[in-house]
């Protein structure tokens, strides 16, 4: 292994033109240039107000429920060998992360007098999260959602219309996350000045990276502290030796890993093996930012397969691919099957139905355990399983008729 | 290496539009998607330059078009589903002689994927003059315009309603061709009626500069072709026409209905 580029900077803010190494930047239709400037220049006014920032902060813990806890898992631990620690994002209001990103995002598009949210959803953690703060907040919200997702978790859908938004079906392409982008990125170009999209990972045009990892710092930051104290400045000087999470688009796993990449810490990103956009290395350009993209020899975009509706993106962040390529976090592919082996060990040792997203995290923890032996091991455990035990339970009946009606 | 505004030479496409709208012409620029309809497509160039077009806009379809409504959505996908490719459509293109000014219009990353320099020199050889790169916007563009400037290919920038009045001469000074003004605050597609946007962009655009101004988006019909270009210098219309052929229509409706465009434009 090589040595850990532990220097301050590394995670730091992007430069002037959204660049995180040679990752991100702005390639958006002009017309959105003015819209995506505006945003950036209202997160710096409110990121440096205290007002904004306590009213993030009181809201995190009063509505979301924050800090969440870390758990040691004992049981785990004793099976695979090493310490396991799990950063309790499951726990939060809405089961995942994914509510630490809208509640910024929504108060700043208040703050900017915008009266509508607009959102893209994959398994539709994001957009019952977006819904749920348009709902506290009183702002109109409309949430993209592939025509193939809708029909697998047709629950959230049914959620986010309870709490009052709009749920449009994405009818293009491959009808799944990527397309929901896409829909909600044309429903942004149309309606950019009374809209504000609030995009649900850290992808997208400058600001949207930065900013979303800036709302997931809270994983990091608590993290940090919580371990320091749970480990003891002996072990380590109180940090993890791995902190692991899965990626997708990567929110949950920038989140965490900001809190660790001034430490010696390693940082490990788990991805689906057929949404490997780090693993393959490939640099393109898609739904506003540079950074690893699966394509064809043409540059088509491509679909990405997993068991996980979240993680069923062909991109992932550019700050992903920038600490990709200097080193500083790795990725790892896993298997569908792996992860359902992770599923059912993570509930049956320890209590805790993770989602399949974090399960990722789990399932290479498990292939990596000759390599983890007798080191502390922390794991973000993204969200909560409810939303996939129908899924889960299809997969191991082996009912072939309900998977192919939940992935259509 | 770069090449600064002052050394840079108006090319093909610049040189043919300026001669024909400061001789009195409305400019007419009709879309086509590369690959739809397949076989077909490619007799359109030359059909729609038969009955009048000034240049013409060639579509390379790409998998996320984040800048287009269903009518191109679709035209795209069909072409996708059929196997079409960039290399494949530029190779169409190479075949034909229009006597007219060719431009490629596609997402940068096909350009992006397939190299800058390859980009361009692949575009030169299938006889295209310029690029339209939509969500390459001018704080991203420097890196490939001057590989474009390099090897005489023009590329074309949008101003969009949403610019404030002084991003409007920074994207004037760096679009070569012309300036291609968006009609509205959205995605391409068809609308009823003209916006107003359309001429409010098109007067902001020949305040502000000597290049031609040509409007697009939300330009679907002869008299609203004719309306714009009472400002503008011409248009470009895309929907309508790859409309007319996924309702079932032929690539000869296709071509009346440009000549139709060219009629109106003639009448202002």
């Amino acid at each position: 292994m090589t040595a850990i580029d532990a220097s301050p900077s590394v995670m730091g803010d992007p430069d002037e033109n959204g660049r995180f190494g040679r990752f991100g930047g702005r390639y958006v239709p002009e017309t959105l240039v003015p819209a995506c400037a505006e945003l950036e220049d209202a997160f710096r006014e409110a990121w440096s107000d205290p007002e904004f920032i306590k009213e993030f902060h009181d809201l995190l813990r009063d509505y979301a429920g924050r800090p969440s806890p870390v758990t040691e898992c004992h049981n785990l631990s004793a099976e695979l060998g090493f310490r396991v620690l799990l950063k309790r994002e499951d726990l939060n209001h809405t089961g995942s992360h994914k509510i630490n990103n809208v509640l910024g995002q929504a108060l700043l598009a208040k703050r900017m007098g915008k009266t509508r949210l607009v959102a893209e959803t994959g398994a539709g953690q994001h957009g019952v999260a977006t819904a749920t703060a348009a709902a506290l907040l009183g702002m109109e919200c409309i949430v993209f959602m592939g025509e193939v997702d809708m029909k697998r978790q047709a629950l959230n859908v049914f959620r986010m219309r309870l709490l009052g938004s709009e749920v449009r079906a994405a009818m293009s392409g491959s009808r799944t996350l990527k397309d929901a982008v896409n829909e909600a990125m044309r429903y942004w170009v149309a309606a950019v000045e009374s809209t504000y999209y609030c995009l649900g990972s850290v992808m997208g045009p400058h600001p949207y990276p930065w900013m979303v990892r800036e709302f997931h710092r809270v994983i990091g930051n608590e993290a940090r502290e919580q371990c320091a104290e749970l480990l003891g400045p002996d072990s380590n000087g109180g940090v993890p030796d791995v902190v692991v999470a899965c990626v997708g688009g990567g929110s949950n796993a920038i989140g965490i890993f900001s809190g660790f990449a001034d430490t010696n810490a390693e940082l490990v990103g788990a991805e689906p093996s057929l949404g490997a956009a780090v693993g393959r290395q490939v640099p393109g350009v898609v739904h506003g930012s540079m950074s690893y993209l699966m394509q064809d020899e043409f540059g088509q975009v491509q679909e990405a397969h997993s068991v996980s509706a979240g993680l069923d993106y062909p991109g992932v962040g550019p700050e992903h691919a920038h600490l990709a390529e200097i080193g500083r976090a790795r990725y790892e592919p896993v298997t569908d099957s792996e992860v359902i082996e992770a599923f059912q060990l993570m509930s049956r040792t320890e209590g805790i139905i993770p989602a399949l997203e974090p399960a990722h995290g789990l399932a290479w923890m498990v292939k990596a355990k000759d390599e983890l032996a007798g080191k502390t091991v922390l794991l973000n455990m993204s969200g909560r399983g409810d939303k996939d035990v129908a899924q889960v339970q299809a997969i191991l009946d082996g009912d072939v008729e309900a998977l192919e009606m939940m992935r259509s | 290496m770069t090449v600064t505004p002052t050394t840079w030479k108006p090319g093909t496409l610049e040189a043919s539009l300026r001669a024909k709208r400061d001789a009195g012409q409305k400019l007419l620029l009709p879309y086509v998607t590369g690959g739809y309809p397949i076989n077909d497509w490619p007799r359109l160039i030359e059909g729609f330059a038969s009955v009048g077009a000034d240049a013409i806009e060639i579509g390379i379809p790409f998998s996320d078009p984040v800048m287009d409504g269903p009518t191109i959505q679709e035209a795209s996908s069909l072409a996708l589903g059929e196997g079409s490719n960039p290399a494949a459509v530029l190779a169409e293109v190479a075949k034909t002689d229009p006597g007219i000014p060719l431009i490629a219009m596609t997402y940068y990353n096909i350009c992006f994927h397939m190299g800058h320099e390859r980009f361009a020199s692949s575009l030169k050889e299938a006889g295209i003059s310029a690029a339209i790169l939509p969500d390459l916007p001018l704080e991203e563009v420097e890196e490939w315009a001057a590989v474009a400037d390099e090897h005489e290919i023009e590329t074309v920038l949008l101003a969009a309603p949403t610019a404030p009045d002084e991003r409007l001469p920074r994207i004037v000074s760096r679009s070569r061709g012309f300036v291609y003004g968006v009609g509205l605050v959205g995605i391409t597609g068809e609308r009823a009626e003209l916006a107003s946007s359309a001429l409010e962009m098109a007067r902001r655009l020949k305040d502000t500069t000597d290049l031609p101004v040509v409007i697009g988006i939300g330009v679907s019909s002869p008299e609203q072709a004719a309306e714009v270009a009472e400002v503008a210098d011409g248009v470009v219309v895309a929907s309508a026409i790859i409309r007319k052929m996924l309702e079932g229509g032929t690539p000869e409706d296709a071509i009346s209905f440009v000549g139709e465009l060219r009629a109106a434009l003639d009448g202002v």
